[in-house]
């Protein structure tokens, strides 16, 4: 019997219509099975279970140092300094404590893995080309990486506040929030303080996914894509932390990341988190624009 | 849906050739001309031999087909939808296997099928196991489907290939070099899956670099060299292209041969005796018959001691559009 001779061969076949393969989902049903089969396939890779794993211990681990540790002597004013000087009085504070350290380098390099791996990886292995003969449909297939990429940085970022926060009630005491500015909280509006500010931390983190989406278009070396974006954290912490180049401070990819403090002060400090949210606006919409650009108009020669 | 101009596409879809491309032309970066002005044209329903040595712009040719990699000049279609931009329209009624199997080595023959079927827009997520099954069954991969992908021997890794090919009715296969890396008993394998896969009714457009792989399967062929396309047309033509020679063994050559080239024959030549070898006389035969031509040496007088019309193999007819050896421009 000939495949040509059936209803749907010729004819542009659009969802509900009944083949010879089943009936044609809708495009928005069609886009969450492919989301969700490689959602699964990212989360389910030991790989990136072992870096899940990494980020869940790290909390734990400094939750674990500053309970054995003295605690530390008032003064200084920097953000990180100031959460330190509340942990004592206030578990909720391990959570704040945990992001602003992850957010060096654990948080990001995570971010970059699966980034870096999105499309370099596919090409790598040559699935690539199967996917798009399939067809995937490229700027569908990029857009569904580009979706794996945050939601596995809103994983990584939850799971560090949870845990952060598990750890602290266990090794602290637990109560009303007092914020950086003075002012007290009850522990729910602290909590949900906590929730934005673990929010904010993952929109940086879909920002640095979107860097990290475009460079992985440029090349069939995951491995290289992500030394790349992670060179490019580094390089962006240190200028940032010159005081000669503070010009350039406030368009650099990491300068906001920190700003989440503002949220733990009465009134919030909104200006400082808008212009975070610009900036990772911007970054996300630039980025993955060129990652778009790029990668429906490359040759696929892997 | 789109019930006032669907018909008019399935006309135009069942008309045209399975494949078709005209000027197609890639230079890539550097300045290499990997595929120089082709116009292919692959009839529906044929089995399309794609020959070539390596190197000559096989497998480039066919990732313009897919849409992987975009023309410099020219352009193509798929079961008559423009490629690259109708990729989205018609790429899941054609199944392909480029330049060797891909999977993730760390998931099984299964789950690699199931992602890529994942990928297929039209496919319908509630047939997807049995479809899945179906296609493992047909290239004999079912006993090895829970198996992960990094243990598969290089045949069963091709076999997968072609299997995700198959994961839902196709018009049209391309298969670049499907028996490449395989053993006799696996290329058996391979040729006796292509043959099914035709029998169905699905075109076939499969890429060798050796004619004596796919000459048996093939109604059609096309011949590579240097990114040209030299030949393109059916079997029986190609071996018609190769002129038979008729060789009369006799004591007096010279007259057979006047008589041959009395009797239209063209290119006739004289062989003196060697040795065992008797002396011959021989001529391209043309339209004559050779029966005509036998009969007519015995009436002229020659003593005829052997008479044989021979044709080249299509191994020398093959040989002698893409050369001989090492003069493919790397
Ligand atoms: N990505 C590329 N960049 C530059 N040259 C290439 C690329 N891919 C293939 N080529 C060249 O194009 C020519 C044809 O290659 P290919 O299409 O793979 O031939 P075949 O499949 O017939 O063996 C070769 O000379 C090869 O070196
Ligand atoms: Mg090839």
């Amino acid at each position: 019997m000939s495949a040509a001779s059936t209803p749907a061969a010729g004819a542009p076949a659009g969802p509900g219509v009944v083949t010879e393969a089943g009936r044609i989902p809708s495009p928005v049903r069609a886009f969450g099975r492919l989301f969700g089969a490689e959602l699964r396939l990212v989360l389910l890779r030991r790989r990136n279970l072992l870096l899940l794993a990494v980020t869940a211990v790290f909390p734990l681990i400094i939750g674990i140092a500053l309970r054995l540790s003295a605690p530390r002597p008032q003064g200084g004013n920097g953000a990180g300094v100031a959460f330190f000087n509340q942990l004592s009085g206030n578990g909720v504070f391990l959570t704040f404590i945990a992001l602003s350290t992850l957010l060096i380098l654990v948080l990001p390099v995570v971010v970059a893995v699966v980034a870096g791996d999105s499309v370099a990886g596919e090409a790598g292995y040559g699935t690539l080309r199967y996917l798009l003969a399939v067809p995937a449909g490229r700027t569908r297939l990029l857009a569904v990486k580009y979706g794996v990429i945050v939601t596995f940085g809103l994983c990584a970022t939850f799971i560090v506040s949870a845990v952060a926060l598990a750890a602290g009630a266990a090794l602290f005491p637990v109560g009303p929030v007092t914020l950086l500015s003075g002012t007290t909280v009850s522990l729910a509006a602290g909590l949900v303080r906590l929730l934005f500010v673990t929010l904010y931390v993952a929109v940086a983190m879909a920002a640095l996914g979107a860097v990290g989406l475009a460079i992985s278009t440029l090349t069939e070396h995951a491995i290289g894509a992500i030394a790349a974006i992670a060179i490019i954290v580094v390089t962006s912490e240190v200028v940032d932390s010159v005081p000669q180049l503070a010009a350039v401070g406030p368009y650099l990819p990491t300068h906001w990341w920190l700003s989440f403090d503002s949220l733990l002060r009465a009134p919030v400090d909104t200006s400082a988190l808008l212009h975070g949210l610009l900036s990772f606006a911007v970054y996300a919409l630039l980025f993955c624009s060129f990652a778009w650009a790029r990668f429906t108009s490359a040759d696929v020669t892997s | 849906m789109t019930a006032t101009t669907a018909p008019a596409a399935t006309d135009t879809a069942t008309a045209a050739p399975a494949i078709s491309s005209s000027g197609l032309t890639k230079r890539f970066r550097g300045g290499q001309v990997a595929v120089d002005h082709i116009d292919l044209a692959v009839p529906q329903g044929s089995v399309y031999g794609f020959l070539g040595p390596n190197g000559s712009g096989k497998t480039t040719t066919i990732r313009m087909l897919l849409g992987l990699a975009f023309p410099t000049t020219g352009s193509a279609a798929l079961l008559g939808v423009a490629m690259p931009d109708g990729a989205t329209r018609v790429l899941h009624r054609v199944g392909s296997l480029v330049e060797g199997p891909a999977f993730y080595p760390f998931l099984t023959g299964a789950d690699n099928l199931a992602r890529y079927d994942a990928a297929d827009r039209t496919a319908d997520p509630a047939t997807a196991r049995a479809r899945i099954q179906a296609a493992l069954d047909r290239v004999g991969l079912l006993a090895a489907a829970k198996k992960r992908y990094r243990n598969y021997s290089l045949g069963m890794k091709q076999r997968l290939a072609i299997a995700s090919g198959l994961l839902r009715p196709r018009e049209l296969i391309i298969l670049d070099e499907p028996t490449n890396g395989l053993d006799p008993q696996g290329t058996r394998e391979v040729r006796a899956l292509i043959r099914q896969i035709a029998a169905d009714g699905t075109t076939v457009f499969v890429s060798s670099h050796l004619l004596a792989e796919v000459e048996q399967i093939c109604t059609h062929v096309g011949v590579m060299r240097t990114g040209a396309l030299v030949f393109q047309g059916p079997l029986p033509e190609l071996r018609r292209t190769g002129a038979a020679r008729v060789t009369v063994q006799t004591a007096d050559p010279e007259a057979a041969a006047k008589v041959l080239t009395a009797l239209g024959l063209a290119d006739a030549q004289v062989t003196a005796a060697e040795g065992a070898t008797a002396a011959e006389a021989a001529a391209i035969l043309g339209d004559a018959s050779p029966e005509k031509v036998c009969a007519e040496l015995v009436q002229a007088g020659i003593g005829v001691r052997g008479f044989a019309v021979t044709a080249p193999s299509l191994e020398d007819l093959f040989v002698g559009l893409t050369g001989e050896g090492f003069d493919v421009s790397g």
